[in-house]
């Protein structure tokens, strides 16, 4: 901008054919910038998309002899036999619970914890640093790890007979398989959120505190009044990276239940039979299916974010 | 009044306390664990003088575990500076260069966060399988060179820095490159620590791209490694866990190194809004 003004200030012949170079250079150099990424997008993610949506439509598999082009076309069937498929409505409304039950109790800990650390108290990097922990660690690590803790004759167990509470076969129980995958998803996402609200925290100017106390409010009236309030978009904000974040889980269902989605499907999640249909059982058409009617949740629950944000916050 | 308020700090210092306990507990226990002889694993008491690192020397020269180490940290280490580079110029080019489609890459960006990453999943394998790229390092890194996620953190942490420094520069006739990684980069510390921690310890911990691409126990990174490790010798858990050590130590000493950037890191590049 600025060396538009120069060029106004002494418009001598030369001076007007650099800057019309200048500009062309500019040009390409955005674009030299951005190549190595826009090649890879369109290598690994545009054209994958465009093959997935075709796919979709189709039935094929690896191993078929014929290649994905002259697989034949099946319309929607994928689609409409996913939702007759027992094992598919199973792993979505696993998905479902699961997100219904982490999403609240993950922001809740970790808006109560952002709270308490970013009031006056010492050692607060500890605190910060510990609570992050849980979050940097490899799921598959997290996994094995509550294994370990959970299993029948494991440390969890004993401490609940101190209280005189029955042991538990936490994984291996149908109805307890599900709830306790999602312990260790809250468990170990609490720090991510923490810190986010940290640095939302960071933006309430102060003096609504001092003004609020001069009027006589005391700590939780300032927390619910001010705090919660101003926090909103960073609440929305993280609603919707948790919501996405959870619908999309495998990891941890795939390590507690061998790939398996057991015991009786009760930790099958979408991606995990995704995972299953496309690359156990080959039907690549069928797991491309999937996979959009996984994009279609992800993408109303983005709908729905812009709804609370209004376009000009969402990013 | 004096004394509720006296009440309340207990009781913040007993949440953060118990929540400390929570979050490091099962680290500690495990880590303990790892030390303990595979007899002494369900013994609730710790035998101080049975301790020992034999599990940790086991798993490193009767198992490919060094092989998995090598292979994550190689793995990461391309990933993470092909992210940084690649992110940082794309980041840069969106903040602050003119060029035409500019507008419609950063909408396209923007677009492409909302697709879940597994949606291309399967015409990536089949076309890494075609390229003969499945099982290779060629096949865990190529394609994930770049990140939407990080290209966004850091043309946001662009429009934050004065375009003042580099007009100047480009007066002193620093083309555009050299302005860019003589200047720009320099001053992105902070957002660069902050995708260092993103992009390794994500790459690092990244299960399910891996367990499909590495096929053959010598190509495993550390998480898919330990995994197969845990399934077939889910009865050991002294060296399981030892495992388990391995693959999460390393995270947790590059998030503690980065950790005083990475907070500020955050509240700086608006990952916030």
């Amino acid at each position: 901008m600025s060396l538009e003004v120069k060029t106004n200030v002494a418009p001598s012949k030369p001076k007007v054919m650099t800057m019309k170079r200048l500009k062309r250079k500019e040009k390409i150099e955005g674009w030299l910038f951005v190549l190595p990424f826009v090649i890879s997008a369109l290598v690994f993610f545009i054209g994958p998309l465009l093959v997935a949506f075709m796919l979709s439509f189709k039935e094929y598999s690896y191993l078929d002899m014929v290649s994905m082009f002259e697989a034949p076309w099946v319309g929607l069937s994928n689609y409409i036999n996913a939702f007759k498929d027992s094992t598919f409505l199973r792993a979505l409304l696993n998905t479902t619970l699961y997100s219904l039950g982490v999403v609240p109790i993950q922001l809740f800990i970790a808006l109560v914890l952002a709270l308490i650390v970013d009031s006056d108290i010492k050692g607060k990097t500890f605190f910060r640093v510990a609570y992050y922990i849980p979050t940097v660690t490899s799921t598959v690590a997290v996994s094995v790890m509550f294994l370990f803790i959970f299993k029948s004759d494991g440390v969890l167990n004993k401490i609940l007979s101190f209280f005189n509470l029955p042991p538990y076969n936490w994984f291996g129980d149908t109805r307890l398989a599900l709830p306790t995958i999602m312990m260790m998803a809250i468990w170990s996402s609490v720090g991510l959120y923490m810190v986010i609200f940290l640095a939302g925290l960071q933006d309430i100017p102060s003096s609504l505190y001092e003004a609020a106390r001069i009027d006589g409010a005391n700590k939780l009236q300032e927390v619910l009044y001010i705090t919660i309030p101003l926090l909103k978009p960073t609440i929305f904000f993280n609603l919707v990276v948790s919501l996405i974040g959870t619908f999309q889980v495998f990891d941890q269902a795939f390590v507690v239940s061998n790939g398996t989605g057991g015991p009786l499907d009760s930790t099958m999640t979408v991606v995990l039979y995704l995972y299953k249909t496309g690359f156990r059982d080959f039907q690549m058409g069928y797991a491309s299916a999937i996979a959009f009617i996984l994009f279609a949740i992800i993408f109303i629950l983005t709908l729905i974010q812009r709804k609370f944000f209004g376009e000009e916050t969402e990013f | 009044m004096q004394k509720g308020f006296k009440i309340s700090k207990v009781i913040f210092y007993l949440v953060l306390i118990g929540y400390a306990i929570i979050c490091l507990g099962p680290f500690l226990w495990s880590f303990i664990t790892s030390f303990k002889p595979t007899s002494e694993i369900n013994n609730f008491n710790i035998d101080f003088k049975t301790l020992s690192a034999k599990n940790y020397i086991f798993l490193w020269k009767e198992f490919p575990f060094a092989r998995w180490v090598f292979n994550s940290i190689y793995v990461a280490l391309i990933v993470t500076l092909g992210n940084i580079l690649f992110n940082s110029m794309a980041g840069y080019a969106l903040a602050r260069i003119n060029f035409p489609g500019k507008k419609a890459l950063f909408l396209a960006i923007l677009g492409m966060m909302m697709v879940p990453g597994q949606v291309v999943m399967v015409p990536t394998f089949i076309l890494l399988s075609k390229l003969g790229w499945v099982n290779t390092y060629k096949g865990l890194t190529i394609p994930f060179l770049t990140s939407l996620f990080g290209i966004f953190l850091m043309r946001q942490f662009f429009t934050t820095i004065p375009k003042a420094i580099e007009e100047s520069a480009m007066i002193d006739g620093l083309s555009r490159f050299g302005i860019f990684f003589r200047i720009v980069l320099p001053l992105a510390r902070p957002a660069l620590s902050t995708q260092f921690i993103l992009m390794f310890t994500g790459n690092w911990n990244s299960f399910l791209w891996p367990s499909l691409l590495a096929q053959s126990e010598e190509m495993y990174t550390l998480p898919v490694g330990l995994n197969s490790f845990y399934g077939q010798y889910y009865q050991f858990w002294d060296q399981v866990l030892a495992g388990v050590m391995i693959l999460s130590i390393p995270s947790i000493l590059i998030f503690l190194i980065f950790q005083k950037n990475f907070i500020k890191g955050i509240a700086t590049t608006g990952l916030k809004e």
